[in-house]
């Protein structure tokens, strides 16, 4: 437990810090509302255009409705960018400090940059639900509304695999910041990053709806377990052994994802040379 | 040295600033390139899917979503300046030597920066345009190309337009309003598909109040030769984009407003 202790004071230290934020959690919940809206009464429109196709849709408008609501309520727990603070460490040259405190770096970043997407998408994620899950339904629009989990085992799954995707999360993010340590520049590389995550954490368009022959693919892949997996539990579309499976995947790529970084950042931190002066 | 002039020095002085990182800058354009071509990654899976929606069909939807790509990615080229006016020249006080200086403050804000990355933007726009004309087998006739500038100019004058309003807003909050990316990437979010998928309200929000409906959807009508399926009259579709040039009108009107009521921070 001591162990950990350094560990828990960082993740709590930045919770508090970025909960300060509130003009920017109202900001960027406006604008996740007008983001959610237009894209539920796009999808609407094209489940109205063809039953045929909205029969054999793999998910129902129902479930696509609250996967769209959900990914807006969760959209600051995917890693856009790298953590600006480490970008501004290694940038400041204020990286050596991080390097001197006695812990390990790793951990160190990993934790605050969990923190940091954890307390950004908390607020932002009780106002949607509130819009989307509790005023919808009152003003008479639950056909618009944010829908309750498929089930009692659903929500349990549901929420063991969010924190998977917290984990999972928190280790892109690093590969993320050990690129821009790496380069020494936080814009670069991770433009090209961006559009893969949009696409295929799910974000773009819950990843059932593309064409069945990349399912299997789009499933496999790492970025589903930040956002498409815990969504497809809650909608219980992984259910039974299939949704062992899911959990499964997730805890797959968050050790991989961890192993690389760790790797890599020691690499990285071999041969750094501090900025600044 | 007369307006034109000047501004074209600003430019150029600001691409060779951006180009002092090339690498940077290439890099930008492409990943602003890759981020917009994938809204239409979505609308290809979906027809795949589905097939059509309302009668529209993928082409149609290109066609619409390249002539607002290509308004907003001009508008992009050359509003920073209003885009970042409240965090970088109100609250710092930056405002006050603009002023100083025997030039419109105008001028001074449209020469601020020239987004050179905002040619991926641009290109897709046109890739995506192009491909959807002649998907639907649209003839460019010149009165169609005449239509088409006409209505992209009538678009990024609606855009620089919104970037003005935010722009003068912060005459009064001492702040960028990030609220207001709603309207402009939103909007362009929102003009990408022909309005009558949307809901009524909305649908209304966009004709009456942010008039994206006027620069997207009724030209788009005429380019694609199709009715307007609500029911507006035909004459106004090709008129509609004039709707882009009053809505900027009226926002300099918010903007001198706003820079009469100007008080420095003081710092």
């Amino acid at each position: 437990m001591d162990a950990a202790r350094p560990y828990l004071a960082a993740f709590s230290s930045r919770f508090l810090l970025m909960l300060q934020y509130r003009a920017a959690a109202i900001a960027g919940f406006a604008t996740q509302c007008w983001w959610g809206a237009i894209k539920v009464m796009i999808l609407a429109a094209f489940f109205a255009a063809s039953p045929g196709a909205a029969e054999a849709s793999p998910i129902s408008l129902a479930q696509a409705i609250t996967y769209i609501w959900m990914v807006q309520a969760l959209l600051a727990l995917t890693p856009w960018g790298s953590d600006p603070e480490v970008a501004q460490a290694v940038r400041t040259g204020s990286v050596a400090y991080d390097r001197l405190r006695p812990v390990d770096t790793y951990w160190l970043w990993y934790v605050r940059g969990g923190a940091w997407m954890v307390s950004r998408a908390a607020p932002r994620a009780a106002l949607m639900l509130l819009a989307a899950g509790l005023a919808l339904p009152l003003l008479g629009l639950e056909a618009w509304a944010w829908g309750p989990p498929a089930g009692l085992a659903a929500a349990g799954f549901f929420t063991v695999s969010l924190g998977l995707a917290v984990a999972l999360s928190s280790a892109l993010l690093m590969i993320v910041n050990i690129v821009v340590a790496a380069t020494l520049t936080d814009r670069g590389a991770v433009v090209l990053y961006n559009p893969l995550v949009i696409v295929f954490s799910g974000n773009l368009l819950p990843l059932a709806l593309y064409p069945d022959w990349a399912q299997t693919a789009l499933l496999m892949q790492p970025f589903a377990g930040m956002l498409d997996i815990p969504l497809r539990l809650y909608m219980g579309q992984l259910a039974g052994a299939w949704a062992w499976a899911g959990l499964g995947l997730q805890v797959f790529w968050v050790l991989a994802l961890i192993l690389v970084g760790r790797a890599a950042l020691a690499r990285v931190m071999a041969r750094l040379e501090v900025q600044g002066g | 040295m007369n307006s034109l002039a000047l501004l074209g020095r600003y430019y150029a002085a600001s691409m060779r600033a951006q180009l002092q990182y090339p690498g940077s800058a290439i890099m930008l354009g492409i990943g602003a390139f890759a981020t917009t071509i994938i809204d239409m990654l979505a609308v290809w899976a979906l027809f795949d899917r589905f097939g059509q929606v309302q009668g529209w069909r993928l082409g149609d939807i290109a066609v619409f979503y390249g002539v607002i790509s290509i308004s907003f990615a001009l508008a992009d080229f050359v509003s920073r300046g209003f885009d970042v006016f409240g965090s970088e020249f109100v609250k710092t006080g930056a405002f006050d030597r603009v002023l100083l200086r025997p030039r419109s403050p105008t001028l001074q804000l449209i020469g601020y920066e020239f987004r050179l990355s905002r040619f991926g933007r641009m290109a897709q726009a046109v890739l995506v345009l192009s491909l959807g004309a002649w998907a639907v087998g649209l003839d460019w006739t010149p009165d169609k190309i005449a239509l088409l500038a006409w209505t992209v100019a009538g678009g990024a004058a609606l855009f620089v337009g919104l970037m003005i309003l935010q722009a003068s807003l912060a005459f009064w909050t001492t702040e960028s309003l990030e609220v207001f990316n709603v309207l402009t990437y939103g909007g362009v979010q929102a003009g990408q598909f022909p309005l009558s998928l949307y809901a009524g309200w909305f649908r209304n929000l966009l004709i009456f109040i942010v008039p994206i409906g006027a620069v997207a959807y009724y030209p788009v009508l005429a380019l694609l030769d199709q009715p307007d399926p609500l029911g507006a009259p035909d004459w106004w579709l090709p008129a509609a984009p004039a709707m882009g040039f009053l809505f900027l009108a009226a926002s300099f009107l918010a903007w001198r407003a706003g820079v009469a009521r100007y008080t420095s921070t003081g710092s």
